[in-house]
């Protein structure tokens, strides 16, 4: 005798609010669980996903163009010419937002007081603008204007630790390609704020016209940075560049910035291990409780069963109950998850720690990232494991013989 | 009037009672003790990595350079200006050594400088450091792969990391140049000869960090007798808050002079470990809410059943305070299985990893960032051992008030008709 499906559910349902308490102590479970699977990824991500796009604006760019020896060794004399005509068509296509050609060299910076050894960065200003370097850092001052600009920005630590400030003049030494001492003076006309502090202390901005003059090589620059479409992605961007600039290192962010790479491939795994465990930590609960109903109700199953009922049946109808139990908690954890999220997106305030997190490559605000993939994996795995957890109590169940159930008190 | 003894019996049997009284759902019961050790054995093992992995953190990066206790002037920490200087040094770290015979203590200068081989410049940091006592409170001395450590104290001579000699392209015997200025503001120049290359394993040291004697680099940047820092460290790591205490009082009459501890020389160490603890915590406090409400349910189900039972007993006399204690009894005994067990296992599981040590895939890029070596040996301690286990056991206890509470309200004639 085969249940129609809707008398079926009906069964399942009046079954699972046969007692309530039970069954609401689970749902706050199930709940609770679902809410902390999304929660704590939708943290983790917006962690991750801050600390890759300060990566990115760090670097800058997805995908950059260096001489073969340039990052081993990030000396003047492995720089390479400006971009030729194969490049420029790449760098000209529609893949690619922004891109730069800049300076990238050690360097010593020398106030009346202080020195301080730094990277002097030799850049277009709109171009450095287009590649990500938010204008509203600039904190005094302004930014260069245009790469003959004869002033340098510096950082607001830098700035301190020179003991010097806005307007005022400074020395950079460098070396040019024969290994002479190239240095020049420079007058502060910016100075910029960062998340991060290090970025603070080290980087000096230049014009880069002002700094191809002062270390004597031309048109030649160190790096060339291209920022494309979506940061997940630059594989196919790296490979058409590393095609027209044959010669030259092409690496993608993902292979210049090892640890932020990693951090996101370790972050997918982990979001599965969190949610498989805390699933397990909830299926203790499920399989009791789901015993419980059952253990209660074996002399009705035993009935059923001399009733003509099939096992099949009593296996579905349990596993109907089951599913019900699981549709509902999650409902109830993702409408949680959701509401507790959305209110947090302008940002947790993590300042407390925010050297710490700087130590990760975090600023100190957290923003949860929702990402909908994420909620989808929590759902799924807690339906196609609950149902799996919820096989074994069932197949007891239907294993009763009627006439041993139904003597049972 | 009840003696002690009556009492003491009636306790006994309150045990007996609740020992039987879980075994009667063996099955039930298990699958709640099983939540707890599953709990447990993830709790204790996660909490001796998370502690076996700060103690990596905290130890590769003192030992290595920066000691476990540093006297600065008051100020050097933030903004390191070459003028906040400890004047008498030398004779300062005599004073604090003949004090305390059982730590290290070593006096350093620091400057930045252009570096100069005969290819390349750096800009970079140079450490004048007291090459007789440097060993005692960095690894550095002992790194040194090529060549030898600095010996005398006022030789023109420098030890470099391993990455920065690749980019200067020198080697053990080349000469390196340096130009920087001096305390008083006066151009300072020398020519080195470089007798050693350490490698620390750490890129940001072999990158960044070179050391010259302290002897040299008073005369070079006219420093008199004066340094930027006194670094101490001792053997056990307990006595550090003494030693705190006692060098104050040594350095209470000199000319603004702080003691700081790890804690304030790397406040990223810190605030990574606390940030990282505490997002731990939120994750073990979901993990332990859901075993509590795992028992909750338990435990009410189990009143509920025996509603008939407990009119019965609560009609012959029994106050709804002995029941109440009867069901927090056999909560305890669940939990204490949950617990045992879990401590057990979760020590083996820990224990085995910190002899084989732990690693997973990525970690080498990720340890690389904190100074840490790839693979995380658990500490194994009482603390990370019961500090899990305890709060999930205490969590249980009071999943176990309500189920309790609801006898109270149980009348006797109406429990005895339930069903």
């Amino acid at each position: 005798m085969a249940m129609p499906v809707a008398a079926m559910s009906r069964l399942a349902w009046r079954n699972l609010w046969r007692n309530y308490r039970r069954t609401v102590i689970m749902l706050l479970a199930i709940a609770l669980g679902v809410w902390a699977m999304i929660f704590m990824t939708a943290l983790m991500r917006g962690m991750v996903d801050d600390m890759v796009q300060q990566g990115i604006v760090a670097l800058p760019g997805h995908v950059q163009v260096h001489a073969e020896a340039y990052r081993d060794d990030p000396s003047i004399t492995h720089s390479l010419p400006a971009p030729g005509k194969a490049m420029l068509e790449v760098l000209e296509s529609r893949q690619v937002i922004a891109w730069s050609s800049r300076i990238k060299v050690p360097a010593m910076i020398s106030s009346e007081y202080e020195n301080r050894g730094i990277s002097l960065l030799g850049i277009d200003p709109e171009g450095e603008l287009a590649l990500g370097f938010d204008p509203d850092d600039i904190v005094a001052g302004q930014f260069l204007t245009d790469a003959g600009d004869g002033g340098v920005v510096i950082g607001r630590k830098l700035a301190e630790r020179l003991e010097t400030r806005l307007g005022k003049r400074v020395v950079v030494m460098s070396q040019d390609p024969g290994n002479t001492i190239a240095d020049r003076g420079f007058r502060i006309v910016g100075i910029f704020k960062a998340e991060l502090e290090n970025r603070e202390e080290t980087i000096v901005y230049a014009g880069r016209d002002v700094v191809q003059a002062m270390l004597r090589v031309g048109n030649d620059v160190s790096e060339i940075a291209v920022l494309g479409h979506d940061y997940r992605t630059p594989e196919k961007l790296a490979a058409d560049l590393g095609d027209a600039a044959a010669g030259f290192e092409v690496l993608s962010w993902l292979e210049l910035d090892p640890y932020l790479s990693t951090m996101m491939k370790v972050m997918d795994g982990f979001v599965l291990v969190w949610m498989v465990v805390i699933f397990l930590a909830l299926s203790f609960g499920l399989v009791n409780t789901l015993m419980m109903a059952i253990f209660e109700r074996v002399r009705e199953i035993g009935l059923m069963r001399a009733l003509g009922m099939r096992p099949s049946a009593i296996v579905y109808e349990i596993l109907v109950e089951s599913l019900m139990l699981l549709a509902l908690g999650l409902l109830l954890g993702n409408v949680l998850a959701v509401s507790t999220i959305i209110p947090l997106k302008s940002g947790i305030d993590v300042s407390v720690v925010a050297e710490g997190m700087e130590m990760m490559g975090a600023s100190s605000m957290l923003y949860p990232v929702l990402q909908w993939p994420d909620v989808l994996l929590a759902n799924a795995v807690v339906i196609v494991l609950g149902i799996l957890t919820s096989l074994l109590p069932a197949w007891r169940a239907s294993q009763y013989r009627p006439v041993e159930a139904l003597a049972r008190n | 009037m009840t003696t002690k003894r009556q009492r003491d019996s009636a306790f006994g049997l309150s045990l007996r009672l609740a020992w039987r009284n879980i075994w009667r759902q063996k099955r039930r019961t298990w699958l709640t003790a099983l939540a707890m050790v599953f709990s447990n054995v993830l709790l204790v093992f996660m909490i001796s990595l998370q502690l076996g992995s700060y103690d990596m953190m905290i130890n590769t990066t003192l030992r290595m350079f920066s000691g476990q206790v540093q006297v600065q002037r008051v100020g050097y920490q933030d903004e390191q200006k070459m003028r906040q200087d400890i004047a008498g040094v030398g004779e300062l770290a005599s004073t604090i050594r003949s004090r305390f015979p059982a730590a290290s203590v070593a006096a350093r200068a620091n400057a930045f400088v252009l570096l100069s081989s005969e290819d390349r410049s750096f800009g970079t940091q140079v450490v004048g450091v007291e090459p007789d006592f440097e060993a005692g409170v960095s690894t550095i001395p002992g790194l040194v792969a090529d060549g030898r450590f600095l010996q005398d104290p006022g030789a023109a001579e420098i030890v470099i990391g391993g990455v920065m000699a690749r980019n200067l392209k020198v080697a053990v015997g080349d000469e390196l140049t340096f130009l920087g200025s001096g305390k008083d503001g006066s151009f300072a120049a020398g020519v080195l000869t470089v007798v050693g290359i350490f490698n620390s394993g750490s890129s940001d040291l072999d990158r960044s960090l070179a050391e010259v004697p302290l002897g040299y680099f008073q005369d070079a940047f006219a420093m008199g007798g004066s340094g930027h820092i006194i670094a101490i460290s001792t053997a056990e790591l307990g006595g550090i808050a003494d030693l705190m205490e006692s060098l104050r009082a040594i350095i209470a009459g000199g000319d603004e002079l702080v003691a700081l501890d790890w804690e304030a020389l790397t406040p990223g160490l810190k605030q990574a470990i606390q940030a990282d603890f505490t997002s731990a915590w939120f994750m073990y406090a979901v993990l332990i809410i859901l075993v509590a409400f795992s028992v909750l349910n338990t435990q009410l189900m189990s009143v509920l059943e025996r509603t008939r039972e407990f009119g019965v007993i609560m009609a012959l006399g029994i106050k709804p305070r002995r029941l109440a204690l009867l069901v927090l009894l056999e909560t305890f005994l669940m939990a204490l299985i949950g617990l045992v067990i879990g401590v057990l296992l979760g020590a083996v599981v820990a224990g085995y990893f910190g002899f084989a040590g732990f690693a997973y895939p990525g970690m080498d890029e990720l340890a690389a960032k904190f100074n840490m070596p790839s693979v995380i040996y658990p500490s194994v301690g009482p603390v990370s051992l019961m500090l899990g286990p305890t709060v999930v056991f205490i969590f249980c206890l009071f999943a176990a008030i309500y189920p309790a509470v609801k006898l109270y309200g149980l009348k006797p004639v109406e429990a005895m008709r339930a069903v």
